[in-house]
């Protein structure tokens, strides 16, 4: 053949073969390590606490105030969502306008209107309505505690009434989620059906579900946000509980993304050229003291001592790093720390000094027993973290004797608060649990607010001051969010000043990321955004 | 024969009716509360009392299991609490992840136990017998979930032959004997083989070896029979022995392993019942223990059946 004739034809042949590749789109997809047992609940409310809204919560749905979740360099704050306005009636500060976001479509293509948001309040708080989802109200209903009343306005305007004046009001709706009222009617009114069939606003559709083993979600190409369109295909959710399987899977190329690896296995992933990515998370694991009377932790020398007494560092280098000194209940960077007089920090002469005014010392032990949890969730490395603050504490006089339950067990002394039978009548005076502190309730009013005392509510020791709850008052009728801000820090430096607890670590929420995985950015919150991953 | 049977059956039914008093009655042994599979650990009182009433936690637990036993012998084990899907959808579906997990792994148990066995009896005291002996006591001895973690890091890892986790591309719901699936079955199975073949090892070995001595061997060389012929009625006064024993192993096989399903992530039985203990799903753990029990009870009656028709004595 002659070459002008071989290279005609190849220069015919190439661009055909180009245009056909370029036309030809390979799907991307990520296939995602996560630590639960089971996909959480994929009907609009998940189930499995905060850290599941990453992943059938916010892909699938849209809340009417969402939480920005796709930056890591700051803490997030709140976005608009499928509300695009928010207002206090001047007239009623119980009353809450929200004007809807005009033209968004859920997956299944019905219309998203006022209706669709009553109907789903209807779906969480009133039993009567047909809708009603004993599952779904369970997870919500103690996250949206405010809502008294509902009603359309018009097509594109929702009002909400709190139970009483509540300026932190809209820190409550990034947990609630809009399902789409047309597809439950579609399915037979079935919630079941719609687990496996469900239709959102969210940047994900839920492709494919299969109970304890994956969820697959695909791109929502028609996303109404034009800046958080999904950058991968697929991403394939695999409950993996086990924390060395997940470990296993990620080295073996099964997933190329795992949440809270093994730390004894970080210096393997580590070698082998994967990415540990960690952030600070509004986490803390503290020992929440009781001040009821009788309670050894009544004399703040005594709850300061011990927060004096605990190497931090110790704990981190315990968690291959995995975790970060906290020095209250709030990670510095927030805006809710404020100025502490209280510095918490490793000072064993002043602990000691401390325990001595007191009337303690080593030879002359205060004993105190304690709750914990032999692991689970948020529980971070238990046992042997427990175990080192108890010979920390045995340093300066404190002789610690654990009660260990298993998690569900320490829930019940938790929600029975110090005073329970539970509690009191085994002489316990402490609780190690780990708390979220996402919000500004999460964080400090729920244990801060003496209305709060158990039964009502987590303030697990009875902490009660008068002038925190005049401040948690006037927190609710302020609407600035720049003076709330100043208020809740205020609040914060109370509880640090009168050594509330002892905190000790924050988790850093770590993941380990494979090199082909790229855009991953971890958010300094327990939601995510799996919508800037891309591979 | 036939009153044997019936003689059988008949002892099945107080078993099995204990089975359900047990397996309903465990869950409420267990400290924790169920209804923290739903609700957050912070959920008010109110909250707590409405879903009390709702999945019916507030009656007294003689009547919750009159209940559940009505529901039970219509094929209703309830629905789980923490997912709302059908205990009988949830169990039968890890129960067919299981059946296909125990049956391959019973298969390899029994296959090289019985060779095993049968080599090492056969030469009782020499190296092949050690080397049997060896490997049986290193069978039951080595913890399961050390094995298949050993597994995982040589043969996933370091070799990347099969891989770390899962029941196959698609999950479990999409199953085809190709190799791409039989490859997720290996590691678990392998692991899941060694207990079962080494007490079948050791059952075997000793059942030759003694009747190798037994005076009817003597009088069958006599007789000048063949070692085939000798093995064929050495085999058949072993079997009921080994199929007893093997219906027990195989019997714990279905029953799933916690340990190796959650390390292998194997969405069996032993995976459910891990995630219902955790969560305290009361109806699911009751309805898997329940399927799980009678699994046990059925394979032991089966075996039972077969034993006096492999040996006629037994049924007289």
């Amino acid at each position: 053949m002659a070459l002008d004739k071989w290279v005609a034809r190849w220069l015919m042949v190439v661009p055909v073969a180009l245009a056909l590749h370029s036309g030809v789109h390979a799907e991307t997809v990520a296939r995602y390590g996560i630590s639960m047992a089971d996909i959480p609940l994929t009907t609009g409310q998940p189930d499995r606490g905060a850290g599941a809204y990453q992943f059938t919560g916010h892909t699938i749905y849209d809340p009417l105030i969402a939480w920005e979740a796709n930056i890591g360099t700051r803490p997030g704050k709140l976005i608009p969502g499928l509300a695009t306005e928010w207002k206090v009636d001047p007239k009623d500060q119980k009353k809450w306008l929200f004007t809807l976001r005009k033209g968004v479509k859920f997956h299944d293509g019905s219309d998203f209107k006022a209706d669709a948001v009553v109907w789903n309040l209807d779906k969480v708080l009133n039993d009567k309505s047909p809708q009603f989802d004993a599952k779904q109200s369970a997870q919500v209903r103690p996250r949206i505690p405010s809502i008294v009343s509902y009603r359309k306005v018009n097509d594109n305007t929702v009002e909400i009434t709190t139970k009483e004046v509540d300026a932190l009001f809209p820190y409550q709706l990034p947990w609630f989620l809009i399902s789409s009222p047309a597809q439950w009617e579609k399915v037979g009114r079935d919630w079941n059906k719609f687990a496996s069939q469900a239709s959102g606003t969210g940047p994900f559709k839920l492709d494919k579900l299969v109970p304890r083993e994956r969820a697959e979600l695909v791109k929502n190409a028609g996303y109404w946000d034009k800046s958080r369109l999904a950058q991968t295909d697929r991403v394939i959710l695999l409950p993996i509980p086990d924390a060395l399987t997940r470990a296993n899977a990620l080295l073996n190329g099964q997933v190329d993304i795992i949440e809270t690896p093994p730390p004894d296995v970080l210096p393997q992933l580590k070698s082998s050229g994967f990415k540990l990515v960690t952030n600070v998370t509004p986490h803390v694991w503290p020992y929440h003291f009781s001040t009821q009377p009788g309670s050894p932790w009544t004399d703040i020398r005594v709850r300061k001592a011990a927060n004096l007494a605990v190497d931090r560092s110790g704990i981190v280098a315990l968690m291959n790093g995995l975790a970060v000194p906290a020095y209250g209940q709030l990670d510095p960077t927030s805006p809710w720390f404020g100025k502490p007089t209280f510095k918490i920090k490793y000072d064993l002469a002043a602990a000691r000094a401390l325990m001595a005014q007191a009337g303690y010392s080593p030879s002359k032990p205060l004993k105190a027993k304690i709750v914990i949890a032999q692991g689970g969730t948020g529980q971070m490395l238990s046992l042997p973290m427990n175990e080192y603050i108890q010979q920390s504490l045995a340093e300066i006089g404190i002789q610690v004797q654990f009660e260990v339950v298993e998690l569900e067990t320490l829930y019940l002394h938790w929600r029975s608060g110090a005073k329970g039978d539970i509690n009191a009548g085994k002489g316990i005076t402490a609780i190690n649990l780990g708390y979220v502190t996402a919000d500004p309730f999460y964080a400090l009013t729920r244990f801060a607010d003496s209305r709060y005392v158990a039964p009502n509510g987590v303030n697990w020791g009875g902490w009660s001051n008068p002038k925190v709850d005049a401040e948690l008052d006037q927190i609710r009728t302020t609407f600035d969010v720049k003076t709330q801000d100043k208020l809740l820090a205020q609040v914060h430096q109370a509880m640090v000043d009168d050594a509330l607890m002892l905190w000790v670590v924050h988790d850093v929420n770590p993941h380990v990321i494979s090199p082909k995985v790229k855009g991953f950015i971890q958010a300094q919150h327990w939601f995510q955004d799996l919508t800037t991953i891309r591979m | 024969m036939f009153s044997y049977i019936l003689k059988r059956l008949l002892y099945a039914i107080p078993i099995a009716l204990s089975v359900t008093v047990l397996s309903f009655m465990l869950v409420y042994l267990a400290p924790g509360d169920p209804l923290n599979a739903i609700a957050p650990a912070d959920a008010p009182a109110d909250v707590i009392a409405a879903l009390k009433s709702a999945y019916g936690l507030d009656k007294p637990v003689p009547v919750q299991y009159g209940m559940w036993l009505l529901r039970a012998v219509q094929g209703d084990l309830g629905t789980s609490i923490a997912s709302g899907r059908q205990v009988v959808t949830e169990v039968m579906s890890a129960v067919s992840n299981t059946l296909l997990l125990a049956g391959v792994a019973g298969f390899i148990g029994v296959l090289f136990g019985c060779v095993l066995g049968a080599l090492a009896g056969y030469w009782h005291g020499g190296w092949i017998d050690r080397i049997a002996t060896f490997l049986s006591v290193i069978g039951v001895s080595v913890p399961h979930y050390w094995l298949g973690l050993v597994l995982t890091i040589i043969f996933s890892i370091w070799l990347g032959w099969f891989p770390a986790m899962g029941a196959g591309p698609g999950g479990s719901s999409e199953w085809l004997w190709d190799y791409e699936h039989i490859r997720h079955l290996i590691l678990p199975a392998l692991t899941l083989a060694v207990i079962p073949m080494g007490i079948i090892t050791r059952t075997v070995r000793a059942l030759v070896a003694d009747m190798l001595e037994q005076e009817f061997v003597i009088a069958l060389r006599a007789r000048g029979l063949s070692n085939r012929a000798i093995f064929r009625h050495i085999a058949k006064n072993t079997a009921p022995t080994v199929l007893a024993v093997a219906g027990l192993q195989i019997g714990y096989l279905m029953g799933g392993s916690i340990l190796v399903e959650t390390v292998f992530a194997w969405p069996g039985t032993g995976f459910l019942l891990n995630t219902a203990i955790f969560q305290r799903d009361m109806p699911l753990l009751q309805g898997t223990i329940l399927v799980l029990c009678m699994f046990f009870v059925g394979l032991n009656l089966i075996v039972d059946i077969l034993q006096p028709l492999l040996d006629p004595r037994m049924g007289r």
